[in-house]
């Protein structure tokens, strides 16, 4: 996998993650010719694209969201579908009956569920239950220094 | 995870603002309010702040001023500043920045650490940005977390390992010992890591391949491990155990049998196991699981009772209902077409009709599929198929359909007539889209078929008739009208019905072509110069011609009002030999003038040629009213490139003496070679070849014996009156003509060239043709 982009229906970008070094100024221009093509594909219409070398595997999720990867040749395209849909189960999973605004509010979140996920264009983890505890964990330990460093504080207000 | 509220606030901020310049506002005050807050040096909110740059950045903003602040963060002691610092030289630095370096060293103290998940976030770093040098320096780390006792770490440094092959290829040696350890975990995290690790090592190393090939009954027993053993809630995807994993398995096992031929046994078996246990195809995931399976079954030389059990298989996804399936079944079948094609061929039924699925990603690869099936024995069912394609097929296909109906047309044309009538609905459907050089192959094509043009003409006029817009069958059908307008006044055609077509008619006709704003400049040509044509076909309308032609003597476009102005004076100066031509002898010399405007189309002059050869022959004889074999020799508005020097040679695009002389020449019986002139060491030999029985050609040689080059070589030929009876010859245009004449027994020639800086012109009768039958 190239890059996985995810963008709302009215062009705006949510989240972007990028497998092979590019420059900025090559990078809006995939956006946008993303955004261009897939926006403009009638509804029930095949997964699957062509764009100069490589393969684009769309999915609309969320009435408004779509998940869009870009692909090598010889990256298998039904499987890449398969890899959204995980990735969508696995934020499902974690917020709780997930919406597009949990993911605009919560962007960071959603790159740390995605870097438990994939990695360098690759699947990291094939289990469901796996990612969901290491994320978990990490938040706990996360969350665990927040309160240790207000621990002071609130001895100190008693 | 408690939200970051203040990053929550901002984004609501942002949204809020109605306008681009209210957001941009709103970015600017925040941005401000960031960078101030990073040059604090110690501050609790830190995080907070670099998500919040962070967010900016992806609406597109720039957010370089963040770039030392992720470096920071990424050194600072607490997860969760570690976290936000990772992320964020994830998405600010890439291996071109130079700030990337700076981290390196916290990377490589992080891959240390003792907190699993700190390890993880740099692991995760390396992978996403890690420039060459980077991995370099940190790739024996790797190599010892490869090794290390905790599966977590494991994968997620098989797949930096990953990232540091596809960088550096010569690591790869590195870690080819520990990936193969690997392969005996039992966790699919790590495991799929592995596959992917030495998918990359064999690929990057062909020595590698040598080295894992031991490891494929291993990966063998761990897919059909998979694929058999019971049910696993955790790798589950819809019934199928793990499809990651083993979709990877087959990948490998493609890589390695390709390149090595190791028997593939345990392959067939496992195939066979997953065909059965994945035949679900109501899943997606099944079939992408079969899909690759297939993939690799045809890539690797397996034997041919496999294959077609794996082209079956994508026949069977082609009547699928889901379109993506459909879709990359194509896919498929189009990289097997030339090996398999036979098997391809079975499915032709279930392609064609995808030819009329609504979706544009399907129809363009039905299409290609259909044109690789196209073959002598279904050629007339599929180009039904395509014809009806072409007219109903989204405008960004068209060209590519016309290209290949073209294409197939020509290779398996079951008959002249169909061919024609073929390339004629093309252009009437889709005459825009097709390429330029369709005008002068199917104006060959025309020209070829003798005995269809009555009803080319035909046909053509009436398309005319109906439609001026489409520029190449206008081009064709003015080409067409002007040469064979005869037969189309004539008005009776054994194929088709007759329509009583007027000499008025046609003139309308061409007219509206020539003032139509839809025709282009070379379309007005074709039909300026067809009505010229014409003006030598027709009885009654000469006065309408020559007005329509003068018209154009003041147009703007040059090469109309050359083409004009020539026409003009040759209705003045040589009007009297209008009449006096036989048919044939004119449309053969209006043949060799019209391949030349529709191939070459230069400015049409050459006065000065037509000046000499009337001189020529005006010399010997005198010039008489019915003289048909003047007329086979001029007027000849023959094309040059605009030299007057006795291009003739330029005409014919460097085509040999030879061949000019033929075209100026009518032919005369058989003689074996004789010499007509010799001097200074050029020769001029003449000799005749019998090709048919109505039919002669003959061929004037000339050769250079002496040492410097010949320049402006010329050689003209005329002939004297001659009473011609023509048969119904049209002449190939490589113009080697063929006429039948009765006797005809002299020949001038006048042959002028320089030599040496010195002109010499020449000029030589011949009188005696031995052989000379009749």
């Amino acid at each position: 996998m190239r890059f996985l982009l995810l963008f709302s229906r009215q062009g705006k970008l949510r989240l972007q993650k990028w497998f092979t070094p590019l420059t900025d100024r090559e990078k809006k221009k995939v956006i946008r010719d993303m955004m261009m093509l897939v926006l403009a594909r009638p509804a029930r219409s095949c997964n699957f694209l062509q764009w100069r070398d490589l393969k684009i595997v769309y999915k609309r999720w969320y009435a408004s969201l779509y998940f869009c990867a870009g692909l090598e040749d010889h990256d298998n395209e039904l499987l890449a579908l398969e890899v959204l849909h995980r990735y969508v189960e696995l934020l499902d999973k974690y917020f709780g009956n997930v919406c597009e605004l949990d993911i605009i509010f919560n962007f960071e979140k959603a790159y740390f569920i995605l870097d438990e996920f994939l990695m360098e264009g690759e699947i990291l983890e094939t289990s469901k239950v796996a990612v969901g505890v290491s994320l978990e964990e990490a938040d706990t330990l996360q969350e665990g220094e927040a309160k240790e460093a207000w621990r002071p504080l609130s001895a100190g207000a008693c | 995870m408690s939200p970051s509220v203040p990053l929550q606030e901002m984004i609501r901020a942002i949204r809020s603002a109605r306008t681009q310049c209210e957001e941009r506002g709103v970015i600017q005050r925040e941005c401000a309010t960031i960078r101030a807050q990073f040059r604090q040096a110690d501050n609790e909110g830190r995080s907070h702040n670099l998500a919040k740059l962070l967010y900016v950045h992806m609406l597109g903003y720039p957010a370089h001023f963040g770039q030392m602040e992720c470096v920071r963060m990424i050194a600072s002691p607490r997860y969760s500043e570690k976290r936000v610092g990772y992320l964020g030289a994830m998405m600010l630095l890439d291996e071109k920045q130079d700030a990337s370096l700076l981290i390196t060293n916290s990377i490589k103290n992080d891959l240390a650490n003792s907190n699993q998940y700190v390890q993880s976030l740099a692991l995760c770093t390396l992978a996403c940005m890690g420039s060459a040098e980077m991995c370099r320096d940190l790739a024996p780390e790797i190599n010892r977390l490869l090794r290390a006792s905790n599966s977590y770490i494991k994968k997620k440094a098989a797949l930096c390992a990953v990232h540091i092959v596809r960088k550096v290829q010569d690591l790869g040696e590195l870690f080819a010992p520990s990936a193969r350890c690997l392969l005996t975990e039992k966790n699919h995290g790590v495991l799929h890591g592995a596959v992917v690790l030495i998918t990359e090592l064999c690929e990057c190393n062909p020595e590698s391949l040598e080295r894992f090939r031991k490891t494929v009954p291993d990966l063998v027993q761990i897919m059909k491990g998979l694929v058999i053993s019971g049910y696993s809630p955790d790798h589950d995807v819809a019934g199928i155990s793990d499809p990651f994993l083993q979709v990877r398995k087959c990948e490998i096992m493609k890589l390695i049998l390709t390149k090595i031929d190791t028997n593939a046994f345990n392959l067939i078996y496992v195939f066979t196991i997953q065909v059965a246990t994945n035949t679900d195809s109501t899943k997606t995931v099944g079939n992408a699981v079969l899909y690759e399976t297939v993939l690799t079954v045809l890539d690797i030389k397996s034997e041919s009772g496999l294959r077609v059990l794996a082209v079956n298989i994508l026949g069977r996804f082609l009547l699928n209902n889901d379109r993506n399936i459909r879709y990359i079944a194509m896919i498929s079948l189009q990289k097997i077409v030339g090996t398999d094609h036979n098997a391809v061929q079975r499915h032709r039924g279930t392609i064609v009709d995808c030819l009329k699925d609504q979706d544009a990603s399907v129809k363009r690869r039905a299409l290609e599929l259909s044109l690789a099936l196209v073959s002598a024995s279904n050629i007339r069912s599929m180009m039904k198929e395509l014809l009806s394609f072409l007219s109903s097929c989204p405008p960004e296909l068209r060209s590519q359909t016309a290209s290949g109906i073209f294409i197939a047309a020509e290779r398996y044309a079951p008959s002249q007539r169909w061919h024609i009538d073929t390339i004629l609905h093309v252009l009437t459907t889709a005459g825009g889209d097709v390429r330029d050089e369709t005008v002068p192959n199917l104006i060959q094509l025309i020209t070829n078929t003798s005995e269809l043009h009555c009803y080319t003409v035909h046909k053509l006029y009436r398309a005319l008739h109906n439609d001026i817009s489409q520029q190449p069958l206008v081009q064709v059908a003015c080409w067409c009208i002007g040469e064979y307008g005869d037969l189309l006044l004539r008005g009776e055609c054994q194929e088709m019905e007759p329509v009583q077509v007027t000499e008025d008619d046609v003139l309308d006709v061409l007219e509206a072509v020539l003032q139509s704003h839809m025709s282009s400049p070379s379309t007005r040509g074709f039909a300026l110069t067809a009505t010229m044509k014409l003006s030598t076909r027709i009885t009654e309308n000469v006065d309408r011609i020559r007005s329509i032609v003068s018209i154009y003597g003041s147009c703007i476009d040059v090469e109309l009002q050359q083409r004009a102005v020539e026409y003009n004076a040759l209705f003045k100066k040589y009007d009297h030999m209008r009449y006096s031509t036989e048919w044939l002898g004119q449309r053969f010399l209006v043949f060799v003038c019209s391949t030349f405007s529709a191939g070459l189309s230069p400015p049409i002059c050459g006065f000065p040629q037509v000046c000499d050869l009337l001189d020529l022959l005006g010399g010997s004889e005198p010039p008489l009213q019915s003289s048909p074999a003047l007329g086979s020799t001029a007027p000849l508005p023959v094309g040059t490139a605009g030299t007057a020097g006795g291009d003739l040679l330029d005409l014919l695009g460097g085509l040999e003496p030879t061949a000019i002389m033929t075209v100026l020449l009518s032919v005369f019986s058989v003689a074996p070679t004789v010499s007509v002139y010799d001097k200074d060491g050029v020769t001029v030999t003449l000799s005749c070849e019998k090709q048919s029985d109505s039919g002669l050609s003959i061929t004037l040689t000339a050769s250079n014996s002496t040492d410097s080059d010949i320049r402006g070589f010329t050689l003209q030929a005329a002939v004297p009156k001659v009473c011609i009876s023509a048969s119904n010859k049209i002449l190939a245009v490589h113009l080697k003509s063929s006429f039948s004449f009765q006797v005809n027994l002299k020949m001038r020639l006048r042959i002028s060239y320089t030599s040496q800086g010195s002109a010499v012109q020449d000029t030589v009768q011949v009188d005696s043709f031995p052989g000379l039958g009749h």
